[in-house]
């Protein structure tokens, strides 16, 4: 089964930003198209984005700051090659989630909005993938897992960091 | 001859593997010079048996699952590709599995039969005749039949569809919207999911009928972020509908027209509440709104706006088709038609169960889910989402209708049933419904933003054991003003499971943690 890989981050400039803006700032209600826009090319919304859209779409910084902060899916700093969602929610729990969780974050090193050391996992918190009936689930970039264990969820870590090193 | 093969593509089927499964049936057929043609279908939502391999025999199709790719080899050996039977994992005929011979499918009648994207199969099922019909009526005739067949709102208020349609026909002609909410928030609820990414122009057509019923030429879905496969495959249908002439200008030549989009959500639980969906829409916070006034008055960028959940508009074809009695033949009381129930959490056969109102909950918790997953005794249910009370077992025989639930407190909500086996901490579980509310407030008004936090650490002193009387008499009291003081459902009902863990489970509240 092939892996929805990292997501696809460039490195982003002024220009490039304000390229994504006005390829959506037309749209009615344009404001969370131009912030998921942002966020799938270049893997966060830096600062830098704020103002541009602000001025572009007649917001205050203040208004653009409030709605990027609301929303849980936005991040403002770069994640690690993989964002790793551990499901929180109730028919997660009934089935293990709270041991998987802590297994997750002492796996990896970190707690919740964190990113490990050697920047491959970010790990969030989610509440609810619609996985329900086959929990306890989490999604690794777009890919999601069902009866997630501590034994698979380690096979996964491992298939995820391993790669081929270059004998020379 | 070609061997049909089906392998389902939705998000629970892919979780467990679908798409190894289906790259080893293919190479063990090319192994075997076997020439098979293999369909990705929707789920049947016979979720512990996936993923549910099917093969199509003259006598119907057979089954096999939960199916691991290491088990392919033995099933090819055993004569899957002829549909023989000698295996552990067959199924037998998919069509008499009793789970889903014993449904009631009106709704979700086509899931796991078609290729979700193949617009010839859903019109070789009946896709698209509702809109047929739909398209020579006029708007008041569509919205009498959706009044006459008494769908209710199936996101959880239960408002009647067809009045709220006809609110927004009565508005003045003018810029009017559909907006589809499809923030399937709940903690146990797959059903709108299933819908999008298993019969996605069932989701279409709905939401073109209630376009021609209120005058509306523009639809919005709003999508959760969590749904990744959801998101694909409905867009995917999307551009289809609008290739072969179902969406867009002069709807099949009919001088009708109805375009959709689909926008994502960003993670916030709260934007499930239909006015906080307006704002986030709008592109704002997804702050709720006071009401009045009604969004059907006054809803996306102020103007006239139907707001249903998906498994309202889908099931708006079946009535438009079948006519508004067929649909309200079936049910109870004032709870009309099916209703699409999800069994999860500790269940031991998970999925999806569409029957008419008025099964009971034990009925459907062992009849159907075949008890706990674990083998240990059940010992609560939450029904209704993460706002919905735990039930104990005194209450497992109530029909499942919106009136009798009410009765004792319950909701019916979207239909999600959560089941926990005596393990369970109930304490725990009260604790985390105030923490989920702090995390998802939109902080708005005053209960809500503050009186989730303060819940948490109320029951965190109980817990340990701090004035352990008084603290419960200062959560009652939070509680109750939560109840009454909170703007919308997520601050007015986040009580209901405490209340509930404080009247059935009181000891697993007031145990101190080990």
């Amino acid at each position: 089964m092939s892996h929805a890989g990292p997501q696809p981050v460039h490195d982003w400039t002024p220009e490039l930003i304000q390229q994504t803006v006005d390829a959506h700032k037309d749209m009615p209600g344009a404001m969370l198209p131009i912030l998921h826009a942002i966020q799938d090319r270049f893997g966060y919304i830096p600062e830098a984005a704020v103002p541009i859209i602000a001025e572009s779409l007649r917001h205050t910084r203040a208004e653009v700051h409030g709605i990027i902060s609301f929303y849980h899916h936005f991040r403002t700093r770069p994640s690690g090659s993989h964002v790793v969602h551990v499901c929180r929610a109730e028919a997660c729990q009934a089935v293990g989630a709270r041991q998987l969780e802590a297994h997750v974050k002492d796996r990896l090193g970190v707690d919740y909005h964190q990113t490990s050391r050697d920047n491959e996992f970010t790990l969030e918190p989610v509440y609810c993938l619609g996985n329900c009936a086959c929990g306890p689930s989490i999604r690794v970039d777009d890919d999601i897992h069902g009866r997630m264990n501590a034994d698979k969820f380690d096979r996964l870590v491992d298939s995820l960091t391993t790669t081929a090193v270059e004998v020379k | 001859m070609t061997v049909t093969v089906y392998v389902p593509c939705d998000t629970t089927a892919l979780a467990m593997g679908a798409n190894a499964v289906a790259d080893a049936l293919q190479q063990a057929a090319n192994a075997k010079g076997v020439d098979i043609k293999l369909v990705r279908n929707g789920s049947r939502g016979l979720f512990w048996l996936e993923p549910l391999v099917e093969v199509e025999t003259p006598g119907g199709r057979v089954a096999y699952g939960p199916v691991e790719p290491t088990d392919v080899d033995s099933l090819v050996g055993a004569g899957l590709f002829e549909g023989k039977a000698d295996h552990p994992l067959a199924q037998g005929l998919t069509d008499e599995i009793p789970y889903l011979k014993k449904q009631q499918r009106l709704t979700f009648s086509r899931i796991g039969l078609t290729d979700p994207l193949s617009i010839d199969d859903y019109r070789a099922h009946r896709g698209f005749a509702g809109l047929e019909k739909a398209l020579n009526m006029d708007g008041q005739a569509i919205v009498d039949a959706v009044k006459d067949s008494g769908l209710r709102g199936r996101g959880g208020a239960a408002f009647p569809t067809g009045i709220k349609w006809q609110t927004v026909h009565d508005e003045p002609e003018g810029q009017k919207y559909i907006v589809c909410n499809a923030d399937e928030g709940d903690s146990g609820t797959f059903a709108d999911r299933l819908v999008m990414e298993c019969d996605p122009y069932m989701l279409i057509e709905g939401m073109t009928i209630a376009g021609l019923a209120v005058g509306a030429n523009q639809g919005y879905i709003y999508l959760r972020s969590e749904y990744p496969v959801a998101q694909r495959i409905f867009n995917d249908a999307l551009q289809r509908a609008y290739d072969a002439g179902y969406l867009g200008r002069d709807i099949r030549g009919s001088g009708k027209d109805f375009d959709l989009e689909v926008r994502l959500g960003a993670g916030a639980y709260i934007c499930g509440e239909e006015t906080s969906l307006l704002d986030s829409l709008e592109g704002k916070r997804g702050m709720v709104r006071a009401k009045p006034p009604l969004p059907a008055i006054k809803g996306l960028f102020g103007l006239p706006t139907v707001v249903n959940n998906v498994l309202s508009l889908a099931a708006v074809p079946y009535i438009l088709d079948q006519g508004a009695q067929a649909y309200a033949d079936y049910g109870m009381g004032r709870s009309r038609g099916t209703l699409p129930m999800q069994l999860a959490g500790n269940v031991k056969r998970g999925g999806l169960v569409e029957l008419a109102f008025g099964i009971t909950l034990r009925e459907l918790m062992e009849d159907f889910g075949g008890g706990t997953l674990s083998g240990r005794p059940l010992k609560a249910v939450q029904v209704g989402g993460p706002l919905g009370a735990y039930l104990p077992e005194s209450q497992w025989d109530a029909p499942i209708d919106y009136e009798a639930f009410a009765e004792f407190g319950g909701v019916v909500g979207h239909g999600g049933v959560v089941m926990f086996d005596d393990t369970v901490d109930m304490g725990e579980q009260a604790r985390f419904a105030m923490e989920f509310c702090s995390v998802e407030s939109c902080g708005k008004c005053t209960p809500c933003r503050i009186g989730a936090v303060r819940g948490v650490e109320v029951i965190d002193r109980i817990r340990a054991g701090e004035n352990a009387e008084a603290n419960l008499t200062l959560l009652t009291d939070l509680c109750e003003t939560m109840v009454d003081g909170s703007l919308c459902a997520m601050g007015g009902m986040t009580p209901f499971p405490v209340q509930s863990v404080m009247k059935h489970f009181p000891n697993d509240l007031t145990r101190q943690k080990a």
